[in-house]
């Protein structure tokens, strides 16, 4: 990490010395990829493929070798990071907001549709940019440390080595989207890791609740993937490509060329509908209903989606996708997100399971990143997701080490296990930090720049609806402050109220706890601004570092020229000069009050939360049970799908197959008929012939006596009555 | 004769050596003969691979490996046997191949009248793979009633319990599509004095494929087939593409022709409705693109947006019946129809990425549905029932047949980096130009596979076993081989969609140029 930080700071200096020239100087050395040669893009390339390697070796071979294989998926998603981490310095080497390497100028791409001439193609290639960039590192570095972690925690395991394959599965699928640079591929990442969720969800199988769990996660993520795909039919119709550089550029040139200078409205559709492929992923309302189930899954695997994969790709298509979004789709977007903030969150204060209590913060989280995304500030949404990555991350892995340590993960038989487990406790109480919001803690900036631009959308729109997100957020952010330390207190501080789950806690080796060290202190730093090359976290003046690489590229309303570009202006001005610094007012009073309250209910306990719940008890209960959303949606959608199946299927049975067998029985009973009127009919009028020709026969047979005379005598009268006819006629 | 200069005969006919050499042999003899069936069907399949990679000029517009010479002469009526392939039937000749070598190895266990079962089964190659051949109108009708009796007796006496009314139900159904199919190519006949199918590429290279055309080369007014040539309210020509039409429906099957498809499978033996779905189902699609549509094109651009309805329906209703079964081979059924309906979706779409998803999906389907059946047919050997609410649990007991299943359940519902995503979607992005409603509808039917898939998977294989199957045991290396070949053609053409798509293209490039007025 420190070569990274040296790398950040001097760049951070040179960037601020060269001040405009950079641009120039970007532009002209976008002709030459920022020194990125055909190596770098193998290498970029073999990021992903490292993994995907280790999972066809593991699931073949996994089993026969030594420790399961585990040692080799570790190492090879270490070399990932270490890959990652070579990539990125050079990236911030070229430190500019226009970085942008496309495999596809190097002649690096792969057509995956065969190139017939004349028909659609769709080309897959490598997008490397500043964004991409962090968040190789971010991934990596989470998943390596998942996957270490792991080795401890999943120790003993009847299917260890599956687990481990399907974890590198999972950082495979999450790598390859992060680097796709068009839209179908990232699709299909994005489904893989549909997959991985369901299968490691799943990992407990014979447990009923698991195989639920998974099936859930898998379907309602599949909802926003169809949406996605449909949103994707849209784009295609529309432009042909997926291209991600050739969207932005056909969507400037599409708005420019609408006569009335507008955005299009199925663009608008498309965007919402892609949009909706996130609400799935990412678990924002009201398709939020299996993030909290998946932790069904061993830990490891929480702290994999919840900080590295699966809800991470929602944020991050949102960014990609955010050109793309027109401003309607913006208010859509940013509305929903902020209502999944503080909608989660008050889930958040009534949950007693301490991995339920962190998948609702993800939630909320999620909500805080989207609706940043919603309302403009693309940088500060994803770098939100950066340092909620690396706080999350340690959350969760923390919540592990605490869960292996008690063997219950009801925060109720917790209490007082801070003198047990003095690591997991620093580190998660650290992240707690971050996560609420405390200045000189990474979260604060992330959140802080969040805040700062719901509030400059609101004050530039003056709309009221652009008032509900910075309202939402600003509410939620209290309200995490507040359930995050619930969660501190019940687990760490007091006393331990199950005895005997206390005595036998202990910190567990060092496999769990260097991943924590590393997250719990990047929790801290990872989000820290630098003024004139060193870190300064309290300098108000500077910024933090994704946003300086981030934001300082051209906006690309200002792309789009006339009105939008006026318009973009305006906000900026807002931004810079006004809702900054309120932003930083309104987080700090909401972290303060939401820690204050919490102090005061479950550390000093000047108030009971027991009376508090019992005064407020429908309110109370309606919370606790997630306002009821999985038996509204099992009352309505899913008992109205298995109806309308069975309806289909009592359909198909008894009205198609039963035309098609009426039609058969009436073929039958028409050849019945037609076979007894070939019996009567037909076959008497035979039988009369036969019995015709029996009856003249029996006749005749008299004739037939032997007596040649007789026949002569009938010769000689057949010869007169042949002589007297022809004689006659 | 030499082999390579009569490649398509040779892959055609060399199973007859096979039911020759059995018919020989004492009924006893039960290994000799299942050695003269692998051997019969594995020659074929080596011919077939020779002709995908060597043979074959996969960049070409033309039909390819022709064999052309008069087989009935009496005065004007002339048959040819005339075959030849091109990027649509190239492909499906080789999965043919392909099932019935693998047929042949799923019906190990089959006991009973080994002799004619394996006569039949080497029958019905000979039938399905004439038909993909056949460029001759008369001699495609006749080999696609050759392909009708086999399956007949192959239902009709190795099937289960319902095998005589599933048997008798197919062979009516099929039959009164094929009498259909005879009076529209008589018709044909008669107007154009010809059988060929591949009159679309005519000396001059010139696309001549409607009837319309035909007509006009015969110098027959085609008024007669429009305007003038009404017959009950109809033009001429649109009575031969309905007829078409609901022959080859009821093959693919096309919603509400569909019915004989489920009892069929639940009847059949597991190979055969290996067979049955994964390539007998492919014969309807083919002939639509073959025959079918081609032959009367304005007819067909006048009612495609009522196919185009159809096969959302076949995908969405499909999908729906499957999931409300309790029978885990007629669920599996019903995805097949589901799954068929992006032919149909596809192919009305007339846009080049729909039509490349329409045949690619015929491909795929074939794949992932052979290894569907083959996974209902291990349980079925194991548990002798298929009752999917009468198991849970069975990973524990069978992990690796649970490894399979998912796998093969996860190509069936459209996984990327499996063979039918690509079909699937880009059934999906083609057809979403011309029909964004109906894609939009189809995409319901894309959720509901996931949905009964994953279901069915979560009540046979996870939660606590069910103790009545603690002793199964697991897939054995025989049902693993015959796996193996579909689950990794299913990966191949997931990663390296262009390697299949490369050969439909030119097939597709030509076959839209036979619709004039089209674009």
């Amino acid at each position: 990490m420190h070569s990274i930080l040296s790398i950040l700071q001097e760049h951070a200096k040179t960037a601020e010395q060269a001040g405009e020239a950079a641009g120039g100087a970007a532009r002209a050395l976008a002709s030459a990829n920022w020194g990125f040669e055909q190596k770098d893009i193998y290498l970029l390339m073999a990021i992903p493929l490292l993994p995907l390697a280790g999972y066809i070796i593991q699931l073949f071979f996994g089993r026969k070798l030594p420790r399961q294989g585990d040692w080799m998926l570790i190492s090879l998603m270490f070399a990932g990071f270490g890959i990652a981490i070579y990539e990125f310095a050079k990236c911030l080497g070229a430190w500019s907001p226009e970085f942008k390497i496309e495999s596809r100028t190097m002649g690096l791409s792969w057509n995956f549709l065969g190139s017939s001439p004349g028909s659609p193609s769709l080309v897959a290639g490598v997008l490397y940019d500043n964004l991409s960039a962090a968040m190789l590192v971010v991934v990596t570095l989470v998943s390596s440390l998942v996957h270490l972690f792991s080795a401890g925690y999943m120790k003993g395991d009847s299917r260890y080595h599956l687990f481990f394959a399907n974890i590198s599965l999972f950082s495979f699928a999450m790598l390859g989207l992060v680097i796709s640079d068009n839209l179908i591929f990232f699709f299909i990442f994005w489904e893989l890791m549909g997959l991985c969720s369901y299968l490691l969800i799943g990992h407990f199988y014979y447990k009923d609740s698991a195989r639920k769990a998974s099936l859930k996660a898998f379907m309602t993520t599949r909802i926003g993937d169809v949406c996605l795909l449909i949103g994707l039919c849209i784009l295609y119709q529309h432009f042909g490509t997926l291209q991600f550089t050739e969207l932005y550029e056909k969507v400037k040139i599409a708005v420019q060329n609408s006569p009335t200078h507008e955005w299009p409205e199925w663009l608008t559709a498309a965007g919402i509908l892609v949009f909706l492929g996130s609400v799935g992923k990412s678990a924002q309302f009201p398709l939020h209903v299996w993030l909290p189930d998946a932790m069904e899954g061993p830990t490891p695997v929480s702290a994999m989606i919840h900080a590295a994969t699966m809800v991470a790709a929602g944020v991050y298509l949102v960014g990609r996708a955010f050109p793309i979004l027109t401003p309607d789709a913006r208010i859509v977007v940013s509305i929903v997100g902020s209502f999944t903030g503080i909608f989660a969150a008050t889930i958040g204060i009534c949950a007693n399971d301490i991995k339920k209590v962190l998948a609702y913060s993800t939630i909320s989280q999620l909500g805080f990143m989207i609706a940043s995304i919603g309302v403009g500030g693309v940088g500060a949404g994803l770098f939100h997701m950066i340092t909620h990555a690396c706080f999350k991350a340690c959350l969760f892995l923390g919540s592990g080490s605490v869960i292996h340590a008690v063997h219950t993960q009801d925060m109720r038989e917790m209490g007082g296990l801070r003198r047990k487990l003095p690591i997991t406790y620093l580190t998660m109480l650290a992240s707690t930090l971050a996560i609420a919001g405390v200045p000189l803690f990474a979260g604060f900036y992330s959140k802080d720049a969040i805040l700062a631009h719901a509030l400059a959308r609101a004050m530039n729109e003056g709309i009221w609806y652009y008032y509900l997100p910075i309202a939402f957020l600003a509410t939620a952010s209290c309200i995490t402050a507040f359930y995050m330390f619930r969660l501190v207190h019940m687990t760490f501080h007091g006393e331990p109220r199950d005895r005997e789950k206390f005595d036998h806690a202990h910190e567990s080796g060092p496999a769990m706890a260097i991943p924590l060290i590393v997250l719990g202190s990047l929790a801290v730093v990872c989000g820290y601004p630098f003024a004139h090359g060193i870190p300064a976290p309290l300098f108000s003046e500077a910024r933090p570092w994704f946003l300086a690489i981030w934001e300082d590229h051209v906006p690309f309303e200002t792309l789009l020229g006339g009105h939008f570009a006026e318009h973009h202006e305006h906000y900026e001005h807002i931004l810079h000069e006004s809702a900054h610094s309120n932003a930083v007012i309104l987080s700090l009073c909401a972290a303060g009050l939401g820690i204050s309250l919490s102090f005061a209910f479950y550390y000093f306990r000047w108030f009971s939360a027991e009376k508090c719940a019992n005064a407020i008890r429908p309110v109370y209960n309606t919370v606790l049970n997630k306002y009821y959303f999985d038996e509204f949606y099992g009352k309505t959608f899913i008992a109205g799908t298995l109806v309308f199946s069975k309806v289909s299927s009592l359909f198909d049975k008894y009205v198609i197959d039963g035309i098609v067998n009426f039609v058969g029985g009436l073929m039958k009973k028409s050849s019945d008929a037609s076979a007894s009127f070939d019996r009567t009919v037909v076959d008497g009028f035979v039988n009369f012939a036969g019995f015709g020709t029996q009856a003249i026969a029996s006749i005749s047979r008299m004739l037939q006596t032997g007596r040649i005379q007789q026949y002569v005598a009938f010769s000689v009268f057949a010869l007169v009555v042949v002589a007297a006819l022809l004689i006659l006629r | 004769m030499n082999v390579a200069s009569n490649l398509l005969s040779w892959i055609t006919f060399f199973p007859l050596v096979g039911i020759l050499a059995i018919m020989c042999l004492p009924s006893a003899q039960k290994q000799l003969i299942r050695l003269v069936a692998i051997v019969a069907s594995a020659v074929p399949l080596g011919l077939s691979l020779y002709m995908w990679f060597w043979g074959f000029d996969g960049a070409s517009e033309r039909m390819q490996l022709i064999e052309r010479a008069p087989w009935i002469q009496a005065g004007n009526f002339v048959v040819q046997y005339f075959v030849g392939v091109d990027g649509l039937s190239m492909p499906l000749v080789a999965l043919t191949c392909l099932l019935l070598f693998i047929g042949v190895f799923a019906s190990w266990n089959i006991e009973r009248g080994l002799k004619g079962y394996f006569a039949l089964l080497l029958l019905l190659e000979i039938g399905i793979n004439g038909t993909f051949v056949s460029l001759d109108m008369f001699l495609f009708y006749v080999f696609w009633e050759i392909m009708l009796l086999p399956m007949y007796f192959l239902i009709g006496i190795w099937g289960g319990p319902r095998r005589e009314y599933a048997a008798i139900k197919f062979f009516l159904y099929t039959l009164a599509g094929s009498v259909l199919m005879l009076v529209a190519i008589v018709a044909i006949y008669i107007i154009t004095g010809r059988f060929n199918i591949q009159s679309y590429l005519d000396v001059n290279g010139n696309n001549v494929a409607g009837l319309l055309e035909l007509a006009r080369t015969k110098n027959i007014n085609p008024q007669v087939l429009t305007a003038n040539g009404m017959l009950l309210g109809l033009p001429f020509q649109d009575w031969i593409f309905w007829f078409f039409f609901i022959a080859f429906a009821i093959k693919v099957p096309v919603f509400p022709f569909h019915t004989w498809l489920p009892d069929a499978h639940v009847e059949a033996p597991t190979p055969i409705s290996v067979i049955l779905a994964g390539i007998l189902l492919k014969l309807g699609g083919y002939g639509m693109l073959r025959i079918g549509f081609p032959i009367a094109p304005e007819s067909f651009m006048k009612y495609r947006d009522f196919l185009a309805v159809l096969g959302t329906i076949n995908i969405v209703y499909g999908a729906y019946v499957a999931m409300g079964q309790t029978d885990f081979k007629k669920l599996v059924a019903y995805s097949s129809v589901s799954h068929m309906g992006y032919v149909l979706l596809g192919a009305a779409s007339m846009t080049d990425m729909g039509l490349k998803g329409a045949t690619l999906q015929m491909f795929n389907h074939g794949t992932s549905s052979a290894m569907l059946f083959l996974i209902v047919g291990v349980l079925y050997d194991r548990a002798h029932h298929r009752d999917l609410n009468g198991f849970g649990g069975l990973m524990t007991q069978m992990p690796r047949y649970g490894g399979w299943t998912t796998l093969g359940f996860f190509a069936a519902l459209g996984l990327p980096g499996l063979a039918g995503f690509w079909s699937e979607a880009m059934t999906l992005l083609g057809s979403f130009g011309p029909y964004p409603t109906l894609t939009i509808i189809s995409g319901l039917g894309v959720l509901m596979t996931a949905a009964f898939l994953l279901w069915t998977i979560q009540r046979v294989f996870l939660g606590p076993l069910n103790p009545k199957y603690a002793k199964l045991p697991d897939i054995s290396a025989r049902e693993i081989f015959c796996q193996a070949p579909f689950a990794a053609l299913c990966i191949v053409f997931g990663v390296a969609p262009a390697m299949l798509i490369n050969i439909l293209a030119p097939a597709v490039k030509s076959y839209l140029a036979m619709f004039p007025g089209l674009h």
